[in-house]
C-alpha cells in the first residue's frame, strides 16, 4: 500500500460522491461456508460523512476518465480535473480489506466511459466477478450499468451484483439531449428494460431449477437530478410513479443539483442546493411507496409544484377536508395512515392496540402520534369535538407550517422524513 | 409499601413472579439485594432463586407470548437498568393475571415501556453493528482482528452471532472495556474471554496503537482519506453527522481522527 493509493482513492471517491444512492438494502444472505461476509436486510450504515450522509458501501469509480461530456457531471471530458484509474485487482483487494475491518457493507461501483460502453462494463465486471468467485465475497454489491451497454453484459453483471442501476439524471429527453449530447433516453431505458426482463426470466428459471443463479436480487434503482432543468415536480413525480410500476424498480433517488461546473451556459445559476425541494420530493416518494397515495393526489394540473412550506401529506389533507375526521377507533388502517402526524409505525400500533380497548388522547401520545398535527384531523375516545370544523384551513396552515427563519443562513436544513 | 428483593439473576426474577402468585403478595417494587431501602418500606420479602420455579414461569411465559415479546423482554433484561426488574415483574404479573396475550396492548404503560426500552437496547446493538472497527494485530504469529467497545447497555452478547456469521473466515475478538469481558472467534467457535490486567493491549479504553502493524495504519489512513473525500463541502453539517454518529463512538472510528491523519 503506497501513498499513491491514497491519492487515487481520493480522486475516485471525489468523482463518485455526487451519486446519492447508498442503500445497501434489499437482500439477506447468510455467510456461505468458507467465504467472507453476509448481506443484512436493511443495510447498515458504517459511518457518516461531514455532511451527514450514510456511508454503507465503498462508493467508488473504477476510473474517472470519460469520453462523454455531460454538462452536470464533474467527470465530463472537458473538465480539467485530476484523473485516475484502479486496476481491478487493486480495487477488489481494497474492498476486501475495508470489509474485514467492518468499515463497509460492500461495494458500489461506477465508472466513467472509456473506449466504449461495453469495454467499460467488461472492466467493471472483472472486479465484481473476482470478488464473488476468487475472494468468495458474500457482502453487498451495487453496480452502475453503463448507458448503452449490451444485453449480455447487463445479464452477467446481474449474476454477481445484488443491485444494478442506470441513472436517468434528466427527466425529459429534450433536456437530457441538451445537457448530455452523447446520451438519449433509449440508451438509458434499454438497459433498464434488460434488467427488468432478466429479473423476470430469472424468477421463472428459479421456479424450475432451485439452484439457478440469482439475478440482481435487490432489483434496480435510478437517480434524477433536481433543479438543473425546468421540469416541474408534477413531471418528476409522474415519472417516478411510472418507474415504480415496474416490479424491479426499488428506488428512485432525487439529487438536488450542485453546480459543479458553474461556468456552463446551459446550466442555471443557483446559489444554493435546492435542499428543501429535494426533501419534499423524497416525502412525496414515500407517500407513493408506503402510504398508498396516487401520484395525482399529490401533484396535478392545479398543483404542479410541491408546497415548500409544508410536507405533501399535510398539504393533501388541507386540500381534502371532506376526508376527515378519521375515527381512530374505527377507521381502516389505510385511512389512519393518511392522517398528518401519524406515521407507518404509529398507524400499525394503533390498529393492534385498539383491539384491547378504545384509545384516547393519552394512549395516542404514548404511541408516538404527533398530536400537534393530528389533532385537527381525528376523533378518538375522550375528544369532544372535531377540531378541523372549528379551524379554517388557513388557521391549520399557519399553525403547522414550518417557521420561516428570520435570517437566511447558509446552514443546510437537515433531511427529515415525514411522519 | 411491600418490596421484593432478589439476587439480580433472570432466574431470580422469574422466581419472584412465582412466589408472588403463591403468596398472593403484590409488591410495589422489585429491587436487587444491594439497592437502598426506599422510604416508607413497611415490608420486605427476600426471594430465594429456585431453578424449578423459574423453569415453570419460563415455560408458561413462552407458551403465552409471541417471540417478538419474548425478545423484547430479553432486551429489557440486558439494558441492566435498575428499573428493569420491576418493569419485567409487573409485565409478567399482568400477563398471568389476564390470561390474554397482552403484548400488543400499547395503551398499557408497562407494555409500551417494555417495547420502548427494548427498542433502545436494540438501537445500541445496532450501533455496534455499525461502529465496531477491527484492527489487525499480530498475536503469536497469527493475524487477529481486534475491536474494543463500550456500549451503553450490555449488548455485546446480543450481537456476536451477527459478527460470527459475517466474519467467518478471519479470527476476531471484540472486547467490552466497560464490563471487562469479550468474545474471541477462532474460526470454529466463539469463546467468552477476559483480558490479563497486566497486558498493555489496551490503552485508555481503546486498543494500544503501538500494537498495530504499519500496514494496519495504512488502512486506517486510507479509510480516513476516503471518508474525507466523500464529504460534499457545500453541504457540511457537523450537527447532523453527530446526530447519526454520536461522539462517544469516535475514539474507535479512524475516519474521525483528524489530528492523527491531517498533515
Ligand atoms: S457519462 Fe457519466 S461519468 Fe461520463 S460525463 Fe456523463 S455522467 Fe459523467
Amino acid at each position: 500500500m503506497k501513498d499513491s493509493t491514497i491519492k487515487k482513492l481520493e480522486i475516485l471517491a471525489e468523482s463518485a460522491k455526487y451519486d446519492v444512492s447508498c442503500a445497501s438494502s434489499g437482500t439477506s444472505r447468510s455467510n456461505i461456508k468458507g467465504g467472507i461476509g453476509s448481506a443484512h436486510g436493511w443495510g447498515i450504515c458504517h459511518s457518516f460523512t461531514g455532511d451527514g450522509r450514510c456511508v454503507a458501501l465503498l462508493k467508488i469509480m473504477l476510473t474517472n476518465f470519460c469520453l462523454f461530456d455531460c454538462a452536470y457531471c464533474i467527470n465530463r471530458k472537458s473538465n480539467d480535473i485530476p484523473r485516475a484509474a484502479f486496476s481491478p485487482k487493486e480495487l477488489t483487494e481494497l474492498t476486501i480489506e475495508f470489509y474485514r475491518r467492518n468499515y463497509i457493507e460492500g461495494l458500489f461501483l461506477s465508472s466513467g466511459i472509456i473506449k466504449n460502453p461495453d469495454h467499460t462494463m467488461e472492466r467493471m465486471l472483472r472486479v465484481i466477478k473476482d470478488l464473488r468467485t476468487v475472494h468468495h465475497f458474500n457482502g453487498y454489491i451495487h453496480m452502475k450499468t453503463i448507458p448503452g451497454a449490451s444485453r449480455e453484459l447487463v445479464y452477467q453483471a446481474g449474476l454477481y451484483a445484488d443491485r444494478l442501476s442506470v441513472n436517468l439524471e434528466i427527466p425529459t429527453e429534450a433536456n437530457l439531449k441538451r445537457l448530455a449530447p452523447d446520451k438519449d433516453h433509449q440508451s438509458i431505458y434499454s438497459p433498464m428494460r434488460h434488467i427488468q426482463q432478466h429479473l423476470l426470466e430469472n424468477k421463472e428459471e428459479r421456479k424450475k431449477y432451485r439452484h439457478a443463479p440469482k439475478f440482481a436480487a435487490a432489483g434496480q434503482s435510478t437517480q434524477i437530478i433536481v433543479g438543473a432543468t425546468d421540469e416541474s415536480d408534477k413531471q418528476i413525480l409522474e415519472l417516478s410513479s411510472k418507474l415504480y410500476k415496474r416490479p424491479s424498480m426499488k428506488r428512485v433517488y432525487y439529487s438536488g443539483f450542485i453546480p459543479v461546473n458553474s461556468y456552463d451556459k446551459r446550466l442555471p445559476v443557483v446559489q444554493d442546493v435546492p435542499r428543501k425541494r429535494e426533501n419534499r420530493l423524497y416525502q412525496a416518494d414515500w407517500l407513493l411507496r408506503f402510504y398508498q397515495f396516487e401520484v395525482n393526489e399529490i401533484v396535478n394540473d392545479d398543483y404542479q409544484e410541491l408546497d415548500l412550506d409544508m410536507d405533501p401529506k399535510l398539504a393533501w389533507a388541507i386540500r381534502n377536508p371532506q376526508f376527515f375526521p378519521v375515527d381512530i377507533n374505527r377507521a381502516s388502517y389505510e385511512k389512519i395512515l393518511r392522517v398528518p402526524g401519524i406515521g407507518l409505525k404509529s398507524a400499525k400500533l394503533i390498529v393492534t392496540a385498539r383491539q384491547h380497548g378504545r384509545l384516547n388522547i393519552d394512549a395516542l401520545k404514548r404511541i408516538g402520534v404527533v398530536l400537534k398535527r393530528a389533532q385537527f384531523f381525528i376523533i378518538c375516545a375522550g375528544m369532544r369535538t372535531f377540531k378541523m370544523q372549528e379551524a379554517s384551513a388557513d388557521y391549520i396552515r399557519l399553525s403547522l407550517q414550518e417557521p420561516i427563519p428570520l435570517i437566511e443562513t447558509a446552514q443546510p436544513q437537515q433531511l427529515t422524513m415525514l411522519l | 409499601m411491600l418490596v421484593f428483593r432478589y439476587d439480580e439473576t433472570f432466574e431470580g426474577l422469574l422466581t419472584a413472579v412465582f412466589d408472588a402468585f403463591a403468596l398472593k403478595k403484590w409488591p410495589e417494587q422489585v429491587l436487587s439485594r444491594h439497592d437502598v431501602v426506599p422510604l416508607f418500606t413497611s415490608e420486605e420479602y427476600i426471594v430465594f432463586t429456585d431453578d424449578k420455579k423459574a423453569e415453570r414461569v419460563s415455560t408458561a411465559m413462552k407458551k403465552r407470548l409471541p417471540n417478538i415479546a419474548l425478545n423484547q423482554l430479553t432486551y429489557v433484561w440486558f439494558s441492566e437498568l435498575p428499573e428493569r426488574s420491576s418493569l419485567i415483574f409487573r409485565y409478567l404479573i399482568k400477563l398471568f393475571k389476564t390470561k390474554k396475550d397482552i403484548s400488543t396492548n400499547f395503551a398499557d404503560p408497562d407494555v409500551l415501556a417494555v417495547k420502548q426500552l427494548a427498542k433502545k437496547v436494540s438501537n445500541e446493538r445496532h450501533y455496534l453493528m455499525m461502529f465496531v472497527r477491527f484492527n489487525a494485530i499480530e498475536n503469536q504469529g497469527e493475524k487477529v482482528y481486534f475491536a474494543t467497545v463500550e456500549p451503553r447497555y450490555n449488548v455485546l452478547p446480543l450481537v456476536v452471532a451477527f459478527f460470527k456469521d459475517r466474519f467467518a473466515d478471519q479470527k476476531w475478538a471484540i472486547f467490552d472495556t466497560k464490563r471487562q469481558f469479550g468474545y474471541y472467534f477462532d474460526l470454529k467457535q466463539l469463546d467468552l474471554v477476559t483480558l490479563d490486567e497486566q497486558a498493555d493491549l489496551l490503552f485508555d479504553g481503546a486498543i494500544n496503537q503501538n500494537y498495530l502493524s504499519a500496514e494496519e495504519r495504512q488502512f486506517q489512513k486510507l479509510w480516513y482519506h476516503y471518508c474525507q473525500a466523500l464529504t460534499i463541502k457545500e453541504r457540511i453539517n457537523p450537527k447532523l453527522q453527530r446526530q447519526f454518529m454520536p461522539k462517544r463512538f469516535w475514539k474507535h472510528l479512524p475516519e474521525t481522527w483528524h489530528k492523527t491523519f491531517d498533515n
